[in-house]
């Protein structure tokens, strides 16, 4: 392994990972629910009655937030090397996945280990894995 | 519940996303490739906001009742099954796959980036064909508990 460091930006992303972290603070003090990006989206597929509001809005902020973005900052645009086949294959599994799984990244990975579950550090532990393992496979393999 | 907080939430969400560098699929994926130039920032990603949201729980296991005025909607599943296993492996394919999870897949959106609007259309029929499945009439029966963000609980054995 070595260590990219021309890429490597620790304090972007501390400082991004804090604002995620208020974000999941706010969500649970202020309204009792946790931040999870999958569980937001998949509570809308299909929506239901007097849940669906908060759901659409949170989604709605998180689709704007780049356009806040530029006005904080320049984010850096998404760079998205997949083609259109890899795209659906690899949209259709964290879909299904996620919701088979109950989370993805934030609700598990973020909340869940905040939370101290057991369940969220099992799955994180396995997307991890699964992520780190794919890569290897399609970088350094097949 | 205020309709502004969920919005600003969102708000929030996104740009520690984007500052963070998350958005990006390329970044996401030199930090899952061990075997090559790795860059590790996105484990400063988890950890920041993991401290932040520890401090949130342990004040909010403290407390009631949310400052809504409502209830703390947390999971109540507790075993470690194959649906939990099996999922997060699917979900951890996709992911390696393109370098996207689904909070940074829907604010690339907002970046009006095609490849993303693609992926987030994928994402979705994914889980709707999950929707599909579990509310077979076979096996519907009424949700064990109110819904939550990640504890999606419905009883399905």
């Amino acid at each position: 392994m070595t260590i990219d460091w021309a890429h490597f930006t620790p304090g972007s992303a501390l400082a991004g990972g804090i604002l995620i972290g208020l974000a999941a603070a706010w969500l649970i003090l202020e309204d009792g629910r946790i931040l999870g990006a999958s569980g937001l989206l998949g509570g809308l597929i299909p929506p239901r009655s007097g849940d669906w509001q908060w759901r659409a809005l949170a989604v709605l902020g998180l689709i704007v937030s780049p356009l806040v973005a530029r006005f904080l900052f320049a984010p850096a645009a998404p760079v998205i090397e997949a083609n259109a086949a890899t795209l659906i294959v690899g949209g259709l599994l964290v879909g299904f996945g996620t919701r088979l799984g109950n989370g993805c990244t934030s609700g598990h990975g973020v909340c869940g280990l905040a939370r101290l579950s057991p369940r969220s550090l099992a799955a994180t532990a396995t997307f991890m894995a699964a992520g780190f393992l794919t890569v290897f496979l399609v970088r350094h393999v097949l | 519940m205020n309709r502004a907080s969920p919005f600003l939430v969102g708000l929030l969400f996104g740009i520690g996303l984007c500052l963070a560098g998350m958005t990006n699929a390329s970044k996401v994926l030199a930090f899952l490739d061990l075997g090559g130039a790795w860059d590790p920032s996105l484990a400063f990603v988890m950890g920041g906001a993991i401290a932040v949201a520890f401090v949130a729980f342990r004040v909010a296991a403290g407390r009631a009742a949310s400052l809504s005025g409502g209830p703390f909607h947390l999971p109540t599943a507790r075993t470690i099954d194959t649906r939990l296993i099996g999922g997060s492996l699917l979900f951890g394919v996709g992911w390696g796959l393109v370098g996207l999870c689904p909070g940074p897949a829907i604010a690339d959106i907002g970046f009006f980036d095609g490849r993303a609007a693609l992926f987030v259309i994928a994402m979705a029929a994914g889980m709707a064909l999950y929707s599909g499945l579990t509310a077979a009439p076979s096996t519907r029966r009424p949700p064990r508990s109110r819904s939550t963000v990640e504890g999606f609980v419905r009883s399905i054995d």
